[in-house]
């Protein structure tokens, strides 16, 4: 069976070779990069402008980036039909490709988000390698702590009150730093798309904009959604030991009043973001009606015939306008908030799908179309990686990433605080 | 320790250059820009050779004439002269080596690329002279009453 | 202060400076390369195509498929050939089933979706067959956008792929604006038309070329000023496909219509 053949139907005039090459994994990967460019600039939203309402937020937003991070390159490779090869793009990187600029600007952004942590997170190292290294008869759990946790510090154990600061400052430069390279992150993968010129529906110099804008919606909506939802179950927690045991540092109330300020403050500039990026998207299309060039016939047909539940429906209707009014409407209400991003996620799934899907529901002959089946229940490894399995995995890999993290780096508050919510 | 905000960096510093020493043992030596410069010109060379070593599969009619001279000589004198031996018998590569390797292809199908009629007024297939398929002996082999190697009426078995 | 003479001498030079570059905007036509009999004569490979000739048999595609190892049964080709039928009422139908590899035998046009139109022969305008292969750009966007440097073109301007180096992203074969690329069943990796690169760079003929009956396909070599090809790509009236996209292609196709895609 040929690559594609599988999960392509063809109607009416394609080129023999033409299938859809590009499925649900290159739908994943702007998906999720997108999440790492938009969960960063949150977090610099606090460090750079030092939005204060954020701080809990930005700390938080900045330790999933970085689970994130790690989790975005993995459709890419998935879909590769050598991923044992990808290094190559390493070895001998041919910059005038857009993909090849991802080797450099990834591990670009991934050192900056790094040392961003290392920094934010050092005097936890220590202070954790420190009590280690005097113990004596250590545990072989310990002994493996003691290693990580000394590699993590790099060698620094100085944390006097000036050298915090020098962090601090250190953070602030990285974080400003950091704002437009995630931005170029996501925008070259915007121009992956947009510079393909055999590609009609994709071929538009707004292409990375309008991802960096989406890019930016998508990452504030799960930090958002992750935020309650882990905000959640400590409040659950929180109450059960309550009632068990004396703690009462934290109460259920005090927990509750942090949650939903923050929520209300991320959920206006996640607004901000939305707005930008519907425009610059509306503004796409009716510059592409307008102009009605050569490909505009068989694009108007995929737009408002074949793909227009997709786009208008799904994307538009339930994935932008709904939630946009359910976060403009006042007194938000955190389960309004959950509902509401958690269908701009969806919305922003959509926009990518509609763009990887939907430029290749059409022939380059023009005169003819493609139907995509993503594959549900796979019978072999190919199916699984090109179907639903392959494209949930991608999703779950950064929560999972998320939760070993946190062991390292605690994203709520300090030990002491954890403890108390225990 | 004063400068411990560089660590970091050196990390990452050091980091690249493990990169470029495993890429200087990785990348084949002929890797590199040639003749069309960078954007077109970026490849392996050796590549080029690679290419130039695949095997070669049809020969030619005049490889066949070399040793059945008779057979080219005759179909040479009617209007299928035009046709290579190999698109129908198959690609010679590993012949008279071994015989029985070639695959003679005397399907309807193979006739009917030209031969089925299709009245075209502005493509040669309609100066071809053709058949409806369906009508015309379905199903039985063209090779039952025709002889490719003679297509003229005299040539009817 | 600077005085006349510095000042004139100053601006010839700023001038020659600024045209020095301005040679590099040279657009490379055939007839350039034609023209350019500098030192030994080059080579570069481009094909001619005369659709009159064609009459759809497909032995163009089986040749290949044999000659370049592309799995008989698969459905994907280096090569194929389109039908194109144009009615009285305007309307256009193509079609390509397994990319003629089978010639076409029926008039009923494959509509995909295992559907299929019969048109009557008296509503028939025009009709005929289109070869399509790779187009051996001068500006190939598939190597523009290859991130590792596994497909490129060669000295004689052939576009070709390395199978050992290609990691298999698509992103050429998204780039190409022809519809020529396809991963290779096999390999795994992308693969193309490279005009038979092992028979032309032996003196043979592409196993296309040799296999059409017709002479509906000639491959030459542009830069030699004897060669019949080029005589007649620099001589006759050609088009080329797609030209919108500047990439400059090197098939050339006498005969071809409006109504190609």
């Amino acid at each position: 069976m040929v690559h594609g053949e599988l999960w392509t139907l063809k109607e009416l005039f394609v080129y023999p070779n033409e299938y859809i090459y590009w499925s649900v994994q290159i739908v994943m990967y702007p998906f999720m990069t997108g999440l790492v460019a938009g969960a960063f600039v949150l977090s610099s939203l606090y460090h750079v402008f030092g939005i204060k309402q954020l701080k809990d937020m930005a700390r938080f937003a900045l330790v999933f980036s970085f689970a994130l991070l790690f989790a975005a390159p993995m459709p890419l490779l998935f879909h590769l039909m050598q991923p044992f090869r990808g290094m190559h793009v390493f070895m001998t990187p041919h910059f005038t490709s857009a993909i090849a600029a991802f080797g450099i600007v990834f591990s670009g952004y991934g050192a900056i988000v790094a040392s961003e942590l290392w920094f934010l997170y050092r005097k936890r190292f220590v202070e954790v390698s420190l009590p280690l290294k005097e113990k004596k008869d250590k545990t072989l759990l310990e002994w493996i702590k003691f290693v990580i946790f000394c590699t993590l510090t790099l060698g620094a154990y100085d944390i006097s009150e000036e050298s915090l600061k020098r962090d601090e400052k250190a953070i602030k430069i990285l974080a400003g730093v950091g704002i437009p390279v995630a931005c170029f992150l996501h925008g070259y993968a915007g121009f992956i798309f947009g510079s393909v010129k055999a590609n009609a529906l994709w071929m538009t110099p707004l292409m990375p904009v309008i991802f960096i804008m989406s890019a930016i919606v998508s990452g504030i909506a799960l930090c958002l959604l992750t935020y309650i939802v882990t905000m959640e179950i400590r409040k659950f927690v929180a109450v059960r030991k309550r009632s068990r045991a004396a703690y009462r540092f934290q109460t259920r109330e005090e927990i509750g009043g942090v949650e939903i300020n923050v929520i209300r403050m991320t959920a206006k500039y996640l607004l901000f973001f939305l707005i930008f990026a519907i425009s610059l998207e509306l503004l796409d299309l009716i510059f592409r009606g307008y102009t009605a060039v050569k490909s505009w016939d068989v694009l108007r047909t995929i737009i408002y015939e074949k793909d227009f539940t997709n786009i208008f429906i799904l994307q538009y209707t339930i994935g932008n306008l709904i939630p946009f009014i359910l976060l403009l409407l006042p007194n938000l209400s955190i389960k309004r908030a959950v509902v509401g991003v958690a269908l701009v996620l969806f919305g922003v799934f959509m926009m990518r799908w509609n763009v990887v899907i939907g430029g290749q529901a059409f022939s380059l002959s023009f005169a003819g179309y493609m139907h995509y089946h993503m594959p549900i229940i796979p019978h072999d490894w190919e199916t699984f990686k090109e179907g639903l399995g392959g494209a949930v995995s991608i999703f779950v890999m950064p929560f999972v990433l998320f939760w070993i993290m946190d062991k390292i780096f605690p994203v709520f508050g300090s030990d002491k605080e954890k403890r108390a919510t225990h | 320790m004063k400068n411990h905000v560089w660590r970091p960096l050196f990390a990452v510093i050091g980091m690249a250059a493990v990169v470029l020493v495993i890429r200087a043992f990785y990348v084949p030596k002929d890797f590199g820009v040639h003749e069309r410069g960078y954007m077109y010109g970026w490849y392996r060379a050796g590549n080029i050779e690679d290419w130039k070593n695949v095997k070669v599969k049809y020969q030619g009619r005049e490889y066949c004439k070399t040793c059945h001279s008779d057979k080219y000589e005759s179909i040479e004198k009617t209007p299928h002269a035009i046709i290579q031996c190999e698109n129908c018998h198959g690609p010679a590569l590993g012949h008279p080596e071994n015989p029985a390797k070639l695959a003679i292809d005397k399907s309807r199908g193979l006739c009917l690329r030209c031969h089925s009629y299709l009245p075209y007024p502005t493509s040669n297939r309609a100066n071809i002279r053709g058949i409806d398929p369906d009508r015309h002996n379905a199903g039985i082999e063209c090779v039952m009453c025709h002889n490719p190697h003679k297509p003229s009426p005299e040539g009817m078995k | 202060m600077i005085n006349r003479r510095e000042f004139l001498k100053n601006t010839v030079k700023g001038i020659a400076c600024a045209a020095l570059p301005l040679a590099a905007f040279e657009i490379i036509d055939p007839k350039k390369l034609f023209a350019d009999k500098s030192g030994k004569p080059g080579v570069r490979w481009v094909f001619l195509i005369d659709t009159y000739k064609c009459v759809g048999c497909g032995f163009c595609v089986k040749a290949c498929k044999n000659e370049n190892e592309i799995p008989y049964d698969a459905n994907v080709t280096r090569t194929w050939v389109e039908r194109y039928v144009v009615t009285k009422d305007g309307q256009v139908f193509a079609d390509s089933p397994k990319g003629a590899r089978d010639g076409f035998a029926t008039p009923k046009i494959d509509m995909g979706l295992g559907k299929y139109q019969e048109i009557k022969n008296e509503d028939i305008k025009k009709a005929y067959f289109v070869p399509k292969l790779c187009n051996q750009c001068e500006n190939p966007p598939c190597v523009q956008v290859c991130p590792v440097g596994a497909t490129y073109q060669a000295p004689d301007g052939v576009v070709l792929v390395d199978r050992k180096w290609c990691i298999g992203c698509g992103y050429c074969i998204m780039a190409c604006p022809y519809g020529v690329r396809f991963f290779h069943p096999v390999y795994k990796t992308a693969e193309k038309c490279n005009f038979c690169y092992h028979r032309i760079t032996k003196g043979m003929k592409p196993a296309c070329v040799q296999a059409c009956p017709f002479g509906a396909r000639l491959i030459g070599n542009i830069k030699d000023p004897d060669d019949p090809v080029a005589k007649i790509i620099m001589t006759e009236r050609v088009g080329i496909l797609k030209e919108e996209y500047g990439t400059k292609p090197q098939v050339f196709y006498l005969g071809i219509d409006k109504e190609v895609r």
